[in-house]
């Protein structure tokens, strides 16, 4: 295919990219998005292996890799647990990175064919270009392992933090620009490679202080990351589809990087210095209790006689949902109220679960239907009206202690109102603080019964009860 | 007409033609910036910014509802680093670059299924009241 051909084909492919996108604007046309990439990928890659001077060997070895590597990411898509979902996204995240170096590593052994130079004689520009897509591929890889092994267990949530760790991040971070200055001016394979290791270390060191309730944030920056990796390899090589592509899904990352900082109330800076919720706050949660009123502990009987009796249900879950895969449970529960005569809702915060709108993934698998699911801003007005708040693992997204108290960690940050319902019903292990270390007022409260236990166990009380 | 008339009127068109010259001169100068922006580079980065953007409002409308399947979205279409990976496997003779981009391919390519399957799963989940 002549190159003007194929300029065209990318340029259809960006905009059925850019459908894509605008089709999640609603979950009827989402699939119909959904689509639209997969076309736009399909007519991206058929354009590239029709370009003229294709060689046969390499055409057969694309299809190969093509065909290697769509296996492996079918078979993965269709076994994952909804539940894991976050730590696949990191996973896939770390690939792209991966794939920039690579790509990065090819442009660089081989210039030519991309019209940037001859081996060993490679334009500054594009060696500049290369070098900022090649770090930043690299930053994506490591610092994705590390958020895929905290997300998927196999790590220690808890942030780890050393001393003088901010001041050798900075410190990486001057050398590495210095590297690529050097880099530039030389073209020495060395430097490639040395800018390579150095920014998989910057990766590392950058997201090990995080914990990992923050790490929605850290999935939608290394997300942000990937696209201007892939952007950064577009100007490598001149190629308009990967750099809008790569500012398409930037935007996107940072977009959804935004919105968790302002559902925490907290700046992007605060979260990837990372350290946060790091003191021990159950020892502070303990020490708080001893001088309040006895917390009111309920059986699953005595919520769902209360709930039995109620007209309208808000239904607030968060991580702990999910860590007890309590999800299809709840929905059971919803619709024996529901035959009760109960109107019932779920209210999302916008930084409960581990991802940005994993709360909604997870009641979508559990078939409770996306008009029940409401956002902050629109269910806030209606606890004062509710008869019942069921809050299922969540904890510092309900404490009033962020609208009153000046001192707390979590002061201005925007909370669920729980507080203003007839009866708010905890479902909690024990007594310890959420993430943030901070303790909750709400169990203190007159109207509020603790329903201790494995959030799946208690559900599934309740609704035993319901059924009698 | 004398032949002083003449050596005068040739003197007036010679400054004449002076003066046009200069004014070509400042045109071209104030050309040169239009012609680098024909400069390759600098189209592409107009079009980097443009597609900034549009992704940022193009995201904005996503619902929240949906910001799951936007990251898989996003990380599926981010491989089109794919193209890259292609060429590079395609088009050179370099043993190393070959094997980078099949490398690239592949990883890539897990990606591509991987990233649009897990969305297309995620959506056929939501479902409407009684749908």
């Amino acid at each position: 295919m002549a190159d003007t051909l194929s300029t065209l084909a990318y340029l259809v492919a960006s905009v059925l990219f850019i459908l894509a996108l605008r089709g999640l604007s609603h979950p009827e046309t989402s699939r119909q998005g959904n689509l639209f990439g997969m076309i736009g990928m399909a007519i991206a890659i058929a354009a590239t292996l029709l370009k003229p001077g294709m060689s046969a060997g390499g055409i057969v070895l694309v299809i190969a890799g093509l065909a290697i590597g769509g296996a492996i990411g079918t078979v993965v898509a269709q076994r994952i647990q909804m539940t894991a979902l976050p730590q696949l996204v990191a996973a896939f995240h770390s690939l792209v990175g991966m794939a920039a170096v690579f790509v990065a590593a090819a442009a660089f052994y081989a210039p030519e064919s991309f019209g940037i130079g001859v081996p060993g004689n490679i334009k500054a520009a594009s060696l500049i270009e290369m070098s900022l897509g090649l770090a930043i591929g690299a930053i994506t890889f490591s610092g994705s392992v590390i958020a895929f092994l905290k997300l998927a267990g196999r790590m220690s949530g808890a942030p780890i933090i050393f001393n003088g760790q901010h001041k050798l991040n900075a410190a990486l971070g001057v050398l590495l620009l210095v590297l690529i200055i050097a880099f530039v001016a030389t073209g020495s394979p060395l430097l490639f490679w040395l800018i390579a290791i150095l920014s998989f270390a910057l990766g590392f060191l950058l997201i090990i202080p995080i914990g990992g309730a923050d790490m929605p944030v850290v999935v939608s920056m290394l997300n942000s990351y990937s696209g201007w990796a892939a952007a950064g390899i577009g100007f490598t090589i001149g190629n308009l589809l990967l750099i809008v592509t790569g500012a398409l899904v930037g935007a996107s990352g940072a977009i959804l990087s935004y919105i968790m900082c302002k559902g925490m109330n907290r700046s992007i800076i605060n979260v990837l210095l990372g350290g946060f919720g790091s003191d021990s706050g159950a020892a502070a949660a303990g020490g708080g209790a001893a001088d309040r009123a006895p917390v009111k502990a309920g059986s699953p009987e005595d919520a769902a006689y209360i709930m039995k009796n109620a007209q309208k249900i808000i239904v607030v879950p968060g991580y702990g949902m999910a860590v007890a895969q309590a999800q299809q449970v709840v929905r059971e529960m919803a619709d024996l109220l529901k035959k009760e005569g109960a109107e019932v809702s779920y209210a999302i915060h916008p930084v409960a679960g581990r991802m940005p709108g994993h709360m909604n993934v997870l009641l979508a698998e559990a078939n409770v239907p996306y008009d029940e699911v409401h956002e902050l801003e629109e269910i806030n007005p209606e606890f004062a009206e509710a008869d019942v708040a069921y809050v299922i693992g969540a904890n510092d997204v309900t404490n009033p202690a962020a609208k009153t108290d000046k001192s707390s960690a979590i002061y201005g940050m925007p909370i669920l109102d729980v507080e203003r319902a007839k009866t708010v019903f905890f479902v909690k292990r024990g007594m310890a603080s959420g993430y943030a270390g901070v303790e909750n007022e709400l169990f203190f409260r007159p109207n509020t019964m603790m329903l201790f236990g494995d959030a799946k166990k208690v559900t599934q009380e309740i609704v035993q009860a319901l059924q009698r | 007409m004398t032949p002083s008339q003449i050596a005068n009127e040739a003197a007036a068109l010679s400054d004449r033609a002076a003066l046009l010259a200069e004014q070509a001169r400042q045109l071209a100068e104030q050309a040169a910036p239009m012609a680098a922006a024909a400069n390759p580079f600098l189209m592409l980065l107009a079009i980097f910014l443009m597609a900034c953007f549009v992704g940022y409002y193009v995201v904005w409308g996503v619902t929240p509802a949906l910001h799951s399947p936007l990251m898989g979205l996003t990380n599926a279409i981010s491989s089109v680093i794919v193209v890259g990976a292609i060429l590079a496997t395609g088009l050179s003779d370099s043993i190393a670059a070959k094997v980078f981009g099949f490398l690239a391919v592949t990883l890539a390519a897990v990606n591509i299924a991987g990233g649009f399957m897990v969305t297309r799963r995620m959506l056929a989940m939501f479902k409407k009241k009684g749908g």
